[in-house]
């Protein structure tokens, strides 16, 4: 596991031993990758962050278009894997989480720890840095640099 | 039966807290009947994952899944019986209840619930 930032690893920590997850990606919505768990290669890292986002924005915007409050999470359950994506507020903004796991756990074991990581996450946060606007074109920026800090290049 | 029927009579046995209709392999709630202040995502959860395992454990040791299971608690205790379709039947008991009794009511209705 690697974080950007240290308050974030002991929940993090928590989260990953609790729920036998074996992804686990947090980012900001700008695309900034929080912390990371199982990805060994950058260029996974920033494909899933961009898909996953990508997907929550999709179901978020299905919802709207359809009347519905909109979506924070999306479960996708396959036979062998499945991949929990959830939007989530605390105290530095809007963040994603991405969680990828195996028969060894459930869906059901992933959404509850998944709930005490963000209260834990909400609780850990440092006083807020002023809140910036989120634009579009910052995504891939945001993504590059904290992929260089997160495989140490 | 409906599993709010179901789970209506299970929760009028004195003692029970709460009766839950899980799905074993995603340890979601399917239906549930619980007191305040139980939280069904949580008991969902973790009763799928332990007959899961329970169930991993009989598997190593070459005998068949069991259909229930019992853990017992200083304050109360959890009861799970496999029914069809991979559905869970749960029961969050009190420590001084009948566990006879409520383990023979849980497998009826688990057998009903198929």
């Amino acid at each position: 596991m690697r974080a950007l930032e240290p308050w974030v690893e002991a929940p993090l920590a928590g989260f990953l031993a609790e729920s036998d997850a074996r992804l686990t990606l947090l980012m900001t919505s700008s695309g900034q990758v929080i912390a990371q768990h199982g990805f060994t290669r950058s260029l996974d890292v920033m494909a899933a962050a961009a898909l996953g986002a990508g997907i929550l924005a999709a179901t978020s915007e299905l919802a709207r278009v359809m009347g519905l409050p909109p979506l924070d999470a999306v479960a996708h359950q396959g036979k062998l894997l499945g991949i929990y994506l959830a939007a989530f507020t605390t105290p530095r903004g809007r963040w994603l989480g991405l969680v990828v796991y195996g028969r060894e756990t459930s869906l059901g074991l992933v959404q509850l720890f998944f709930e005490r990581l963000v209260e834990e996450l909400g609780r850990a946060a440092p006083a807020e840095l002023p809140a910036r606007q989120v634009l579009a074109e910052d995504f891939e920026p945001e993504l590059n640099r904290s992929l260089g800090a997160l495989f140490g290049r | 039966m409906s599993f709010s029927a179901l789970l209506g009579e299970l929760t009028r046995i004195h003692g029970v807290r709460g009766a839950l209709v899980v799905s074993r392999e995603d340890g979601i709630v399917v239906a549930e009947a619980l007191m305040e202040g139980i939280d069904g995502r949580a008991v969902a959860a973790l009763a799928a994952s332990l007959s899961g395992r329970v169930a991993g454990l009989t598997r190593t040791l070459g005998q068949p899944e069991p259909v229930f299971w019992q853990l017992q608690a200083s304050d109360g205790m959890l009861l799970g019986a496999s029914g069809e379709e991979g559905l869970l039947l749960v029961l969050v008991a009190a420590a001084e209840v009948n566990a006879g009794e409520l383990r023979l009511q849980l497998l009826r209705a688990a057998e009903r619930a198929a």
